[in-house]
């Protein structure tokens, strides 16, 4: 396809989802009455519950029925699959590895984002200070892991080139490293250190997301609970300690929560490393069993995993929904 | 950032952050000056506090421009010394972008440029259109199971797209009845349809509950009087609650598309990473994984990818701000 009959494509599909939009509106529009009104909150509702109806329920639903396939999806096998995925020593690894960034991610994107609102709080540099560390948000996954990639390159520093030298370490890290005479290392090739060199590179992206909701809700703290603190004498590492951290802590719930949930479906930076050297997750083994190693009955396990997951937060999530309806 | 989520929190202080974000352009508003938590911390916040502030800021923004200064150099340069030369040796050259960008290179990503516009665009339009229909509905008319339905789209939000992905791609290329597949290589389009489809899917939970908040702020006596003066539903949505909402939708609009742009699972899943409608994400991820030492052609392919999203960022860094707290701080 030529790039004007792209562009004629998507003019087209664009034109005819304006064109129903606007008939389903019309045409609700001349219902009036009262049984007319169901009418149009069943026009205004469908396309989207529809949508999520097929889209999202059924195929979750459909994925947990067939993890309890063999790889073809042809033979009932019960829990092999998930058998399978606590005993073969290859996916223990990624478990493991699952855990490392699902523990590690939230916790240390969170306190780094805190602290740093803290800091540039109030400062004359505020709002540049903040967009610096906010703009990795704008990075796709695979734009800030060849970013990271290139901190973190290696070169072996045995080799002897034509002109008699050793190559020069590219890499930031490993330049200095060797600058300050230690040995270079291979950051993304050793495991089980790669995970977490890999994990960085997602605290470097969700740290701004933190920062910029902790900071809301740091200056949202109202000025008599502080005027108060102070005259008690609480200052400082206390007054963070007593009062901010209190005060933040639903913000910081939501912070913990939301970049959990990212962490445990994160896919791109291992798929944009390789996949190798023991760096898979869950959310990347899936799509390696799938697409890769062929293996239906596995991947719709693996996936099934991630949504188990999760399950907990939305009980948490519905569970505050609900309460904030009540009030 | 696929995920927010909503629970119960003080309210932000919105207006603040908003004109911290807006990068002093001169709104008319006076500078946000320190809050008092600020001042009360000022004994913590030292010498040693403003060292680890500016540490941050370094390491937050040096690897970029690492990569951002390799994008500008030849290539022998990159493989014999690091960027950090470029001060004492510069040598700039426009080649690296060159190559990835010509169709006669051995990596043209001026086709995946085009793709990625192809499928962001209607990956926009169509989800939010939908959702702020949804979310008017929840918002403002009365029907039985309002709240329980409501309740479980909200949910719905959590599903993980790894879940899904094998269902809607075997729906896709293998439809029941008679209709044309939306996948593979006989499909309709190519499988443009089957990645906008899909991304106006995983969009549509956190789209239809953030925008209900936004709509649940207007007030209702003047839906009310409106209704009393004889409007329907349909102009009501129309004349006033799109003008109401233009600053909101345009706030997930940015937050969707740079999702969308961003995306490389369900692009490489339903593109099956076919030239013709993959998007940039899909052969610069493949790249890195296989020409890893390459560095010339990544670090300007990274730019081209970058260039983009970050032109969106920075000029509409408010109203994107705007959204993500709502989603997020606010009940």
């Amino acid at each position: 396809m030529s790039t004007p009959e792209k562009f004629l494509q998507m003019g087209i599909a664009i034109a005819l989802f304006i064109a129903l939009m606007s008939a389903i509106l019309l045409l609700s529009s001349r219902f009036k009455n009262r049984s007319g009104e169901r009418l149009q909150a069943a026009a205004f509702l469908l396309p989207a519950v529809l949508l999520v109806a097929f889209g999202l329920l059924y195929p979750a639903l459909k994925t947990i029925y067939q993890s309890l396939f063999d790889s073809f999806g042809t033979n009932f096998v019960g829990t092999e699959n998930y058998q399978t995925i606590i005993t073969n020593p290859d996916l223990l690894v990624v478990l493991r590895n699952t855990l490392f960034w699902v523990l590690l991610t939230p916790l240390l994107a969170t306190f780094i984002g805190l602290i740093y609102a803290v800091l540039v709080d109030g400062s004359r540099f505020e709002k540049q200070a903040k967009a610096l560390v906010f703009l990795p948000m704008a990075i796709s996954l695979v734009g800030a892991t060849i970013i990271w990639k290139f901190v973190y390159a290696y070169r072996d520093n045995d080799v002897t080139l034509a002109d008699g030298s050793n190559p020069a370490q590219i890499g930031l890290l490993n330049a200095m490293l060797d600058g300050v005479g230690l040995p270079t290392f291979q950051f993304l090739t050793s495991p089980p250190w790669n995970t977490f060199f890999l994990i960085v590179i997602l605290i470097w992206i969700q740290a701004g997301f933190a920062m910029v909701i902790l900071s809301a809700s740091i200056k949202a703290i109202p000025e008599d609970i502080i005027e108060a603190a102070r005259l008690d004498g609480v200052s400082g590492v206390k007054m963070f300690r007593h009062i901010t951290v209190p005060s933040i802590r639903p913000a910081l719930i939501v912070v913990l929560t939301t970049i959990s949930i990212a962490t445990l479906k994160v896919f791109d930076i291992v798929q944009t490393v390789g996949g190798q050297f023991d760096t898979s997750v869950l959310a990347y083994e899936f799509y390696r069993q799938f697409f890769v190693a062929n293996n239906q009955g596995l991947a719709t396990a693996l996936a099934t995993v991630i949504f188990v997951l999760v399950i907990p937060i939305i009980f948490y999530n519905v569970r505050q929904f609900r309460r904030l309806e009540a009030r | 950032m696929s995920t927010s989520t909503p629970t119960a929190a003080p309210l932000g202080d919105e207006q603040q952050l908003q004109d911290d974000a807006d990068g002093g352009s001169g709104n008319g508003k006076p500078p946000a000056g320190p809050s008092g938590f600020a001042q009360a911390q000022r004994s913590l916040t030292g010498r040693v506090g403003s060292i680890l502030a500016i540490l941050i800021a370094i390491l937050w923004t040096l690897p970029t421009a690492g990569l951002l200064i390799t994008s500008f150099r030849p290539a022998s340069d990159i493989n014999s010394s690091g960027w950090w030369t470029f001060f004492t040796d510069p040598n700039v050259t426009l080649d690296n972008y060159r190559q990835v960008l010509s169709s006669g290179g051995d990596f043209n990503l001026s086709t995946y440029f085009v793709n990625s516009f192809i499928i962001t665009i209607p990956a926009v339009i169509i989800p939010i259109t939908l959702a702020t229909m949804a979310a008017y509905a929840f918002a403002w008319m009365d029907f039985k199971g309002k709240s329980a339905l409501f309740v479980a789209v909200f949910a719905l939000q959590i599903v993980p797209i790894q879940v899904t992905l094998i269902p809607l791609q075997q729906f896709y290329v293998n439809p029941p009845g008679n209709l044309a597949p939306l996948g593979g290589n006989d499909a309709l389009g190519g499988g443009f349809y089957a990645i906008w489809l899909s991304h106006a899917i995983f969009a549509m939970p956190l789209a239809i509950y953030l925008l209900h908040n936004f709509m649940r702020e207007i007030p209702g006596e003047l839906i009310e009087s409106a209704r009393v003066d004889g409007a329907g539903h349909v102009q009501i949505f129309t004349r006033m609650m799109l003008p109401l909402m233009a600053p909101a939708i345009a706030a997930f609009g940015i937050f969707q598309f740079l999702w969308v742009w961003n995306d490389l699972l369900v692009a490489l899943v339903f593109s099956g990473g076919n030239q013709a409608v993959a998007p940039l994400t899909v052969p610069l991820s493949s790249l890195a994984g296989q020409r890893g030492e390459d560095y010339f052609l990544l670090s300007a392919g990274a730019f081209v990818s970058l260039i983009v999203p970050l032109i969106v960022f920075l000029s509409l860094q408010r109203y994107f701000v705007r959204g993500l707290l709502a989603g997020s701080v606010k009940g």
